[in-house]
């Protein structure tokens, strides 16, 4: 068992919905009364099958309600544990996977005020995401813009395969709306399943699903960067969340490689992708695919050119690691205080307006 | 990465004073798609001449994304008879296999009519283009190899066009390219492993080609370096099917080449997988031991284009973790981007690692 430090943020853990019961006091009239008399069922994506060893981890489970769901357990579980300072509250429920756009978009509504009335509002260390109706960025941004007085909320969330890739114009709405509101846009892992899984057809098993989640963000920092998002905004940061970091490092020397090669089809991106990242991404540290040889975590490490891009998070409740052994062994001291303490803290430029 | 203008080349001096080595991905072409004629049953040529090629993609003639240059070739490896690029073996043998002394090269012929909708034009295609890789180049030139070209969406023509060429000795291995319509895994495909087995084949899988599906989870991308880029990840995702489908387990005499899809990748996927296996073995009960040692036995990946990192020293990392007994190294002949066996691998390298990477993996996983 690691020994952390205190103090720590954690930019990664999954407040579950309980059920739908638990959202329609949060939900307008018109769209509750869609809720019961249409009899829609759980809003819960075949990402993560609730009994699925990898969707919580066993001691974190809760008897007959989806892990997480809980207040209390999970100040027990994640926040005293890790001694947390703060934490970010990424809630995974599908609403990016409905085709309303206008369902979509109440869902989302009725999240963020969940988020704030039953979370927020109960346990001062906690902030939370955005979450967005992704399918219809102008009723995102619309959401951005009801939530962004409420300094608890820290970033905006998406889903990294969501309708369209990432960099499409059709999303840029979202991103000038979170530059706007000095939000960071979280991408997390998981998607709307309107497109295939894969990249090439729908996979076979759960674990195909899980591992392709690393090569859907490639896939989504390809697009980010060859559409020129970053250029349009220089301001905008990105936090991939429960993306795996290691395929990032060989990912970008291959686009690196045929941005040299065939640049001459997006004269936009005018340096080197692995720059633009440096500068504009960053990504939570669970999972973290590496071997357990501390050899090779440090050639990871070195491999990633930049002691600032990874945040410390436990995303709670999925079963990453046991213990408290939230950050892989053998991390050197510094880069460890920078992963939990200062990275956080210069990515999410509202922590320190509401963090002494 | 290749692009010149340069006079023709001349072959003489510099082929007896370099090593030998095998070049795991050529692609032979057709001068024009007449060349496929005396192949092809006259129902066939008419239904080409009437309907073209109907794949899974939009355009009748021409890739998805508009490439970077005419034929994604080099633009030197024009023939100096005319001809598109690749089409000549006289100016193969001149601009490639004899200055870089090439002992063994695979030919991996592209656009030959994998992936069509019309399941029977596909295999008559294929079966054209295995007839027409032994009477143009492998009877022309022992050095070179040929694939077995198979209609992979229909497993029983496939299979039917693996034992028509097995154990002929122009043969190396069993082609497919890496966009199937489903997963590389799944139980539509098995009877070509079955076979592949059984002919003692390795298949060869090559990036490319158009199952239907976005190359992304969020869709289709804008851009052909996106396609290109993304190739890596449809390898990996096919790869992570062969393996979690159990079909690696389930062929242990199975060996499969990843062709043109990278290998900077591999080392992260493998750990991946292994830490997915751990939580979600019971998934997957065929797998007895942890997915990266099925890739470690089966899995064989050629190298160009090859990776360039920063840190270059990042280079030796990758191969140090995948194992140089696995790599192999490719050209891509004419495409544009290229790697020259002079310039493609910067790093210092032992003799042993040499003759692995250069020809001693090729003739191993081969056999020829």
């Amino acid at each position: 068992m690691s020994e952390l430090p205190t103090g720590g943020i954690d930019c990664d853990l999954h407040p579950a919905v309980p059920n739908i019961a638990a959202l329609l006091p949060y939900l307008e009239p018109h769209w509750r009364e869609m809720a019961i008399t249409r009899g829609i069922d759980e809003l819960n994506t075949i990402a993560y099958p609730m009994n699925a060893p990898i969707s919580a981890r066993p001691d974190w489970r809760i008897p007959g309600l989806p892990a997480g769901s809980s207040l209390p357990r999970l100040q027990n579980d994640a926040l005293d544990a890790f001694g947390s300072q703060i934490a970010i509250c990424n809630c995974l429920y599908g609403v990016q996977a409905l085709f309303s756009e206008d369902l979509a978009a109440a869902f989302a509504r009725a999240v963020n005020r969940w988020i704030a009335a039953e979370w927020l509002d109960r346990d001062a260390r906690l902030r939370a995401s955005i979450v967005l109706a992704q399918q219809s960025p102008d009723l995102a941004v619309a959401e951005i813009e009801r939530c962004a007085d409420d300094p608890r909320f820290v970033q905006v969330l998406l889903l990294v395969a969501g309708e369209v890739p990432l960099g499409k114009r059709s999303m840029w709405p979202i991103y000038e709306a979170a530059v706007r509101h000095n939000l960071p846009v979280g991408i997390h892992a998981g998607g709307a399943y309107h497109n295939p899984p894969g990249p090439i057809g729908w996979p076979g098993t759960l674990a195909e699903d899980y591992t392709g989640h690393a090569y859907a963000f490639a896939a989504g920092i390809s697009s980010l960067i060859t559409e020129g998002v970053f250029q349009r905004f220089p301001e905008l940061k990105v936090v991939l969340l429960e993306s795996g970091v290691t395929w990032l490092p060989p990912h970008l020397w291959r686009l690196t490689k045929f941005w040299r090669g065939v640049r001459i089809e997006m004269p936009w991106v005018d340096r080197l992708p692995a720059s633009i990242v440096r500068d504009h991404v960053r990504l939570t540290a669970q999972p973290f695919d590496a071997p357990d040889d501390r050899d090779t975590l440090l050639r990871l490490i070195d491999h990633l050119q930049s002691d600032d891009i990874l945040l410390f998070a436990t995303d709670y409740p999925h079963w990453q690691f046991d213990g408290t052994a939230a950050l892989p062994a053998g991390l050197p001291a510094a880069l460890v205080r920078k992963m939990m303490i200062d990275n956080p803290r210069a990515t999410y430029a509202r922590l320190s307006e509401t963090v002494a | 990465m290749n692009v010149q203008l340069r006079d023709a080349p001349t072959a003489e001096p510099q082929a007896a004073s370099k090593l030998a080595i095998a070049d795991g991905d050529i692609h032979p072409a057709r001068v024009t798609n007449a060349e496929y004629d005396p192949f092809l049953a006259k129902r066939w040529r008419d239904h080409l001449a009437e309907y073209g090629t109907r794949g899974r993609s939009q355009w009748q003639v021409g890739p998805a994304y508009p490439k970077a240059q005419p034929n994604a070739s080099r633009r030197d490896a024009l023939p100096l008879e005319g001809g598109r690029h690749g089409s000549s073996l006289s100016f193969m043998q001149l601009q490639h296999l004899d200055p870089n002394n090439v002992a063994m090269g695979i030919l991996n012929p592209l656009g030959c009519g994998q992936g069509l909708q019309n399941l029977d034009l596909c295999a008559a295609m294929c079966a054209a283009t295995n007839e027409w890789q032994v009477a143009k180049w492998t009877s022309q030139d022992k050095r070179l190899k040929a694939s077995i070209v198979i209609s992979y969406e229909d497993a029983p023509a496939a299979v039917a066009e693996i034992r028509k060429w097995a154990g002929h000795p122009d043969f190396a291995q069993i082609f497919m390219l890496s966009r199937t319509a489903e997963p590389l895994g799944a139980k539509r495909y098995w009877p070509i492993y079955e076979a592949a087995e059984e002919a003692g084949l390795p298949v060869g899988i090559h990036a490319f080609g158009y199952g239907g599906n976005p190359i992304t989870a969020a869709g289709w991308p804008s851009y052909y370096t996106e396609e290109m880029v993304g190739h890596a990840q449809a390898s990996q995702a096919g790869l992570a099917s062969l393996v979690f489908e159990g079909v690696l387990a389930r062929h242990p005499a199975l060996k499969v080449v990843l062709i043109e899809g990278g290998f900077g990748w591999l080392p992260a996927l493998s750990w991946r997988m292994d830490k997915v296996w751990q939580r979600l073995g019971s998934e997957t009960p065929l797998l007895t031991r942890p997915p990266s040692s099925y890739v470690r036995d089966q899995v064989w990946l050629t190298t160009q284009p090859i990776e360039e990192p920063d840190p270059p020293e990042a280079l030796r990392d990758l191969i140090g973790w995948i194992g140089w007994d696995k790599l192999i190294f490719a050209t891509d002949y004419p495409h544009w981007d290229f790697d020259d066996p002079n310039q493609a691998l910067k790093l210092r390298i032992s003799e042993a690692e040499r003759e692995a990477f250069f020809i001693g993996n090729a003739r191993k996983v081969w056999g020829k």
